[in-house]
């Protein structure tokens, strides 16, 4: 029984447990101070289901060799690209909302594959690369969503070029759009099912694809680079794959955040975003040499669990600052990644 | 009687880790000798110098027994600074220089003459004014003493190495307080006529009185300059010889003899001369073990050692041949030309390899026992896969079913397939590998170093898996290996591997002495 309880302990990680406790005890204290639960509840379920994704797409990057994917938000501004478009056209619903994903996969394609090259040439410190690349691509499409030919004016300033900062959903049926899919009560807690069963989704397909042939390729490339050259695998090719894999996922996965959240923000909108998927994967349990979708699933609980409901609670306590819940969240989020960076010299070869 | 010497070492003994690498060494050294330490790659060498230079692996290890005496009074050296206190110098085989410095700079870091200025005499010692016309002038002393035309205010940067190893001599030369100077595998980057004249400088040095302990292996440049030989092997002192008193052969003898257990009794499977790898003029650029147009034969179901002291080039070998490091030549399997450059086309051929780099190399370390048997040749013969269409999925149970097996076929110890590599000990490690090449089913195996690492028993047991390889499927093996003994216990022929180029090919049961002769290339003499 002692070393059952031990052995749990090992593979959850002592980390994992800390963070557990965490949350439970904001959970418990949500009850102290009477905050409606089912609220709680629902409100994290659609958390996890709406940034599920963007957690996934740092996954391939890391098993890849590339480390966690600090430059996502150039995913992230592919499908936004893809979202304009689908309204450009004025397509609504569900049409609206594939075609976005269909017109952002061949932009994550190349935008992946170019970015992709670059990590080829700055190995060792990618993510200090990643993160400027990351940065530096937001700026530089400030620039591009003044100019780029945008004319619906749903999304057009009302004086002069571009387009405007958030564009609402609401009017092209696309706003909440799997989160009402097959949506159902249990007692007043709301579940978000198509939102949920999408993010599962994509969880199985990459799976099956970490299963194929390619993914074994690239999984050994990541593990060991070296042996994966002996063993007669092109180890670079294999971390644009990853990369190119990373990036879709990036734009799809804006694409179900913004349906769930009713706008597209652009300009600053995905600045910090690849922050945020990168501390949830490493709650989860991932390092940044080493990820499986467990740590996607568990980290994505984890991580938005602890952001909705440590909002209303520090609120209670200090409800004359007003941004509590966001500096919370920052120091939560920040915290994690000073952690996770910290452990990534550990642990190996012992 | 004993004042007559500067350093005495009696009966050190070293551990490292339950493993004893050196028993009972003694060393005399007198003013003005030179005096050299030769022996095989793991004799002890190293570390007798270590434990003489105060370096931090010894204490950090456990520290050492014996007694060192300077000029007849007992001291205990526990760091390089106090053993340079005591006036010991070292000259490193990697070169410890800051390149952007200048000459001068290098030699006097640390040790800077200083002037006076207005803001020292405020503020202290540390913003004191270097005096560069003394320094220089210091330098080319040091330089001159060595007969080195080479300007003193050069930045070591874009030297020559010959020139580095000199820089870092006047280094140790112009430290006022110097009376032994230790070189550790000097001439083993140089060129022919920079190590002739690094012999010279050294004869001029111990000219001053200053002793010198020379480690090397080329018994050539010993009998050359040495006033006094001191054979190590295996951690023991064979014989302290005058030169004198002794020859190139005898000590080559002394280097490597060592009787040769027959660990295994095994016929030779080699029917007639059929040859399965015929290599021409290989080049191989492997930093550190250079191949410089190597040519070799090897016969169908033979098991083939190659031996050869580090740094010869006879890890090269494998790693051309498997494509890893860029090579040049002709490499014939079956008659047949290979792709060179290709990992991929090697496999292709039937070839497998396994790394002297084990860890490094040779596993997934993170992942499973069964990924790591199955991923090349899942990679490289689409094996354990279930295809559909132009996707494909891992066959689990395929692969489950064939890990089971070779776990239970090579005795590997694990708590089950899905055990994570790094848990493993070095023995069971190497057993995974050997299981990967054979789920590769190759015609001819590669394998490097395959007991390094691995503690005695296991040792017997990987050995005995390749002769069980040989014998009951018929595999051409190819072994490298530093050790001689493994390779004398189990091969059919071993080629002795020095320079970049086969030395000598020889039966395991030749004498100690043509082994030793041809691994301190000595070909000339032999005669390949």
């Amino acid at each position: 029984m002692q070393n059952l309880f031990k052995s749990f302990v090992q593979n959850f990680g002592i980390p994992r447990l800390i963070i557990l406790g965490f949350f439970l005890l904001l959970c418990v204290m949500a009850i102290i101070l009477d905050i409606d639960f089912s609220d709680l509840m629902s409100a994290s379920l659609v958390r996890i289901g709406m940034n599920g994704i963007l957690v996934l797409a740092i996954l391939p990057s890391i098993v890849c060799g590339t480390g966690p994917n600090f430059g996502l938000s150039l995913g992230i501004i592919c499908g936004l690209l893809g979202g304009l478009i689908a309204m450009e056209l004025t397509l609504n619903g569900f049409t609206n909302f594939f075609a976005a994903i269909a017109f952002a996969i061949p932009f994550a394609v190349l935008v992946g594959y170019g970015y992709g090259l670059l990590l080829n040439k700055v190995k060792g410190s990618e993510m200090m690369f990643a993160i400027f690349v990351g940065w530096s691509i937001v700026s530089v499409m400030k620039i591009g969503w003044l100019l780029l030919p945008f004319n619906s004016p749903e999304m057009a300033w009302p004086i002069g070029r571009g387009v405007r900062v958030t564009i609402a959903l609401l009017n092209r049926e696309v706003s909440q759009l799997l989160n009402n899919f097959w949506a159902f009560n249990i007692g007043n807690v709301t579940i978000p099912t198509g939102l949920l069963l999408f993010f599962v989704l994509c969880c199985v397909l990459v799976w099956l694809f970490m299963r194929s042939k390619t993914g074994m390729a690239m999984y050994a490339a990541g593990d060991n680079p070296r042996f994966a050259e002996a063993a007669g695998i092109e180890v670079d090719k294999q971390r644009i794959i990853g990369t190119i894999v990373s990036t879709i996922l990036g734009a799809i996965g804006i694409l179900v955040y913004a349906q769930s959240f009713g706008f597209y923000q652009l300009y600053e909108g995905p600045f910090m975003m690849p922050f945020i998927a990168i501390a949830a994967i490493l709650i989860g349990g991932a390092s940044i040499k080493k990820a499986s979708i467990t740590n996607v699933i568990v980290g994505s609980f984890l991580f938005f669990g602890i952001l909705v409901v440590s909002m209303p609670v520090a609120n209670a306590f200090m409800a004359d600052i007003s941004s509590m819940a966001e500096i919370t969240r920052q120091i939560i989020q920040n915290g994690i990644i000073l952690y996770a960076l910290m452990q990534a010299g550990k642990g190996d070869g012992a | 009687m004993a004042e007559e010497y500067l350093l005495q070492m009696e009966k050190i003994c070293k551990s490292y880790f339950g493993t004893k690498v050196l028993t009972d060494v003694n060393l005399a050294l007198k003013p003005g000798e030179i005096h050299a330490v030769v022996g095989e790659n793991g004799a002890g060498k190293s570390t007798l110098m270590n434990i003489l230079f105060g370096m931090p692996v010894i204490q950090s290890t456990g520290g050492c027994e014996g007694e060192i005496l300077i000029e007849g009074n007992p001291v205990e050296i526990v760091s390089p600074l106090q053993a340079m206190d005591l006036g010991i110098g070292m000259v490193h085989q990697e070169f410890m220089l800051l390149p952007n410095y200048t000459i001068t700079e290098n030699i006097k870091l640390n040790r800077e003459i200083l002037n006076d200025n207005i803001i020292s005499r405020i503020f202290g010692n540390n913003l004191k004014t270097l005096n560069y016309r003394a320094m220089n002038a210091d330098a080319r002393k040091a330089l001159d003493s060595l007969d080195i035309g080479i300007e003193e205010f050069t930045k070591v940067a874009g030297l020559p190495v010959g020139y580095m190893q000199f820089a870092e001599i006047a280094r140790e030369i112009d430290k006022s307080n110097i009376r032994m100077l230790v070189f550790d595998e000097p001439t083993a980057v140089l060129t022919e006529s920079e190590a002739s004249n690094l012999l010279d400088a050294m004869r001029k040095i111990a000219g001053r009185g200053i002793a010198i302990l020379f480690i090397t292996h080329r018994l050539d440049e010993v009998m050359e300059i040495a006033d006094n030989i001191t054979v190590l092997r295996d951690g023991r002192l064979v014989a302290t010889k005058r030169k004198e008193d002794t020859d190139i052969f005898e000590l080559a003898e002394l280097m490597v003899g060592r009787k040769v257990e027959k660990l295994f009794d095994r016929t030779s499977q080699v029917k007639d001369e059929d040859i399965a790898l015929k290599i021409d003029g290989l080049k191989v650029s492997m930093p550190g073990e250079v191949v410089k147009g190597l040519d070799l034969e090897v016969y169908r179901g033979e098991i083939f050692g190659i031996g050869g002291l580090a740094g010869q080039g006879k890890i090269g070998v494998a790693n051309g041949v498997m494509g890893l490091y860029p090579c040049e030549g002709s490499v014939l399997i079956n008659g047949q030309k290979l792709v060179l450059n290709n990992p991929r086309e090697s496999m292709n051929r039937e070839l497998a390899f396994l790394s002297e780099d084990r860890r490094g190399v040779g596993l997934l370390l993170d992942s499973a026992i069964e990924i790591n048997i199955v991923v090349t040749s899942m990679q490289n013969k689409g094996r354990f896969l279930k295809k559909f269409g132009p996707l494909t999925q891992i066959d689990s149970p395929v692969v489950r079913e064939h890990s089971l097996q070779l776990i239970k076929e090579l005795d590997i110890r694990c708590t089950g397939p899905t055990q994570l590599v790094k848990r493993l000990s070095g023995g069971n490690q190497q057993k995974v590998c050997i299981a990967r090449a054979l789920t590769l089913n190759p015609e001819i195996l590669f394998i490097s170093e395959p007991t390094r690492g691995i503690d005695i028993g296991a040792k017997r047991l990987v050995l005995e898996t390749l002769i069980r390889l040989n014998e009951e499927l018929g595999m051409t093996i190819i072994m490298t290996s530093s050790e001689l003994a493994e390779l004398r216990s189990i091969c059919d022929r071993i080629a002795i591997v020095s320079g970049g180029k086969v030395a000598g090919i020889l039966k395991p049961d030749a004498p100690d002495l043509d082994f030793g002769l041809l691994m301190a290339g000595q070909i000339d003499r032999k005669g390949a």
